[in-house]
């Protein structure tokens, strides 16, 4: 399972019509855990991870799984900040990730059924994902990416602009995941978060990884002034 | 006015008395239409999802060109294919010419642009919304095209829709390619033309409301049948 881990960044940058997004970074995780990405608004969180993913375009440097590209693509997957809900049923919405890998339909509804349960939406399986509530609606993004059972878990801010039930619901079903052995990657700004949450901190400013290490270190003794500031809450430029 | 109440009035003893030759024709009208709205339904759409997914070098002209030909000229379309299928044209040693058969290859090609241009509108929304999530889950292209048909399948019926209006509404095309024949190639559009053209407007209005009836109850029904317009529903 964790063949993917370690991770290597060695430089690595994605830019968008010229102008860089994150990078160049220069990273290693070992993908015990949960690693949390921290930092301001427009630090290059989403986009770090995103490239780490391969959705976003890798224009200079390099990232080495440990095991062949595509492999490790496969054992990945993601959660939007605004969760993507297909125009199907929860049910269906759950299946989805496994019918395209070719589970049959009658075993991935099951699976499905058995999901919808554990996250709480046992009793909305026939509901049509896109008129559910922000929270249901970030539950069901979540247990739709973990029921192919990934090795690693990107989160971009899976808890932006939810209220602290639906907060800790999520939290919950996170720290299940990190205890059945999945790897996750997390950004937030919500320090709160961070500290319930997080084994490893990476703390970014302006699209470079400005502090990286263990999650004690990290909140304890503060390498850098930026870092301090933001930990105190101050506004960091 | 009293031609419109006198076909009215002609137009309900037609129907009710079940008049053949009427049934024949209107018969031929859905028969001709919906093969050909198979067909480019079958062509269009997946077309159009290609069109929404892939990124290729002549994507924008054939969007262009596809939004541009929505709008050509039936009678143009009927005289290329008249051509084409003429006894010394290049497929007309297949003997197609004034058959029903040439009158749908000629409503396909009127009706595949229209369709391909409005399920593109909506896939092109509907995969800008799902991008992501489908990048992210590494499916295939062929996987997207099937998803992206699937789900949006309640606006793809709409285009559906919109090309079996024009289909069975046509008259330029299909009256050069199949020649208006009786029991033969006759529909109701172009036995409109023949009748207005021998000057009785009765019986060519009777024929045209009955032609808008039988458009109505096709859309009327297929919209019940897929149960459109459900709250909460696509």
């Amino acid at each position: 399972m964790s063949a993917l881990f370690p991770v290597v960044l060695d430089s690595a940058e994605t830019a968008r019509r010229g102008q860089v997004l994150a990078g160049p970074v220069n990273l290693t995780l070992d993908g015990q855990g949960i690693c949390v990405v921290l930092g301001p608004n427009g630090a290059g969180k989403t986009s770090l991870l995103r490239l780490m993913h391969g959705a976003a375009r890798l224009t200079a440097g390099s990232i080495r799984w440990s095991c062949p590209t595509p492999q490790a693509r496969r054992a990945q997957a993601f959660v939007f900040q605004r969760p993507v809900m297909l125009r199907r049923t929860v049910l269906e919405n759950l299946a989805y990730p496994l019918r395209i890998r070719g589970v049959r339909r009658r075993e991935a509804m099951q699976r499905a059924a058995d999901w919808a349960g554990r996250v709480g939406l046992g009793g909305m399986l026939d509901r049509q994902a896109p008129v559910l509530s922000g929270g249901e609606q970030q539950k069901l993004a979540l247990a739709r990416a973990l029921i192919a059972e990934p090795a690693l878990l990107f989160l971009d801010e899976p808890c932006a602009s939810l209220d602290g039930r639906a907060m800790r619901e999520i939290e919950e079903i996170l720290l299940a995941a990190r205890a059945a052995g999945t790897s996750l990657i997390l950004s937030t700004h919500d320090m709160g978060q961070a500290r319930r949450l997080a084994d490893e901190v990476v703390f970014m400013l302006h699209g470079k990884v400005h502090e990286a290490g263990p999650a004690h270190d990290f909140f304890n003794q503060t390498a850098t002034p930026e870092a301090r500031a933001f930990l105190h809450g101050d506004i960091v430029e | 006015m009293v031609d419109l109440w006198s076909g009215l009035v002609q137009a309900f003893w037609l129907v009710v008395t079940f008049n053949s030759e009427l049934v024949e024709i209107a018969l031929r009208s859905l028969r001709v239409s919906f093969t050909a709205l198979l067909v480019a339904s079958l062509i269009a759409m997946p077309l159009a999802a290609i069109l929404a997914v892939k990124r290729f070098r002549w994507r924008r002209v054939v969007i262009a060109v596809l939004n541009a030909l929505m709008g050509l000229p039936p009678v143009v379309v009927g005289l290329v294919v008249y051509v084409l299928l003429s006894r010394s044209g290049p497929l007309g040693v297949l003997g197609l010419l004034f058959t029903p058969t040439a009158m749908v290859i000629a409503q396909v090609i009127i009706i595949v642009p229209l369709i391909a241009s409005i399920a593109h509108q909506s896939l092109r929304d509907l995969w800008q919304e799902y991008h992501d999530l489908l990048i992210s889950m590494n499916v295939t292209q062929m996987q997207k095209v099937t998803t992206l048909l699937w789900d949006a399948r309640r606006a793809l019926l709409t285009a559906a829709l919109a090309g079996f209006g024009r289909a069975i509404g046509e008259v330029g095309a299909i009256m050069i390619v199949g020649g208006n024949i009786d029991h033969a190639t006759r529909v109701l559009t172009t036995a409109i033309a023949l009748e207005t053209g021998k000057g009785d407007f009765a019986l060519a209005l009777a024929l045209g409301f009955v032609l808008i009836a039988l458009a109505i109850s096709v859309s009327l029904a297929i919209h019940w049948l897929s149960r459109t317009e459900r709250e909460g529903s696509w």
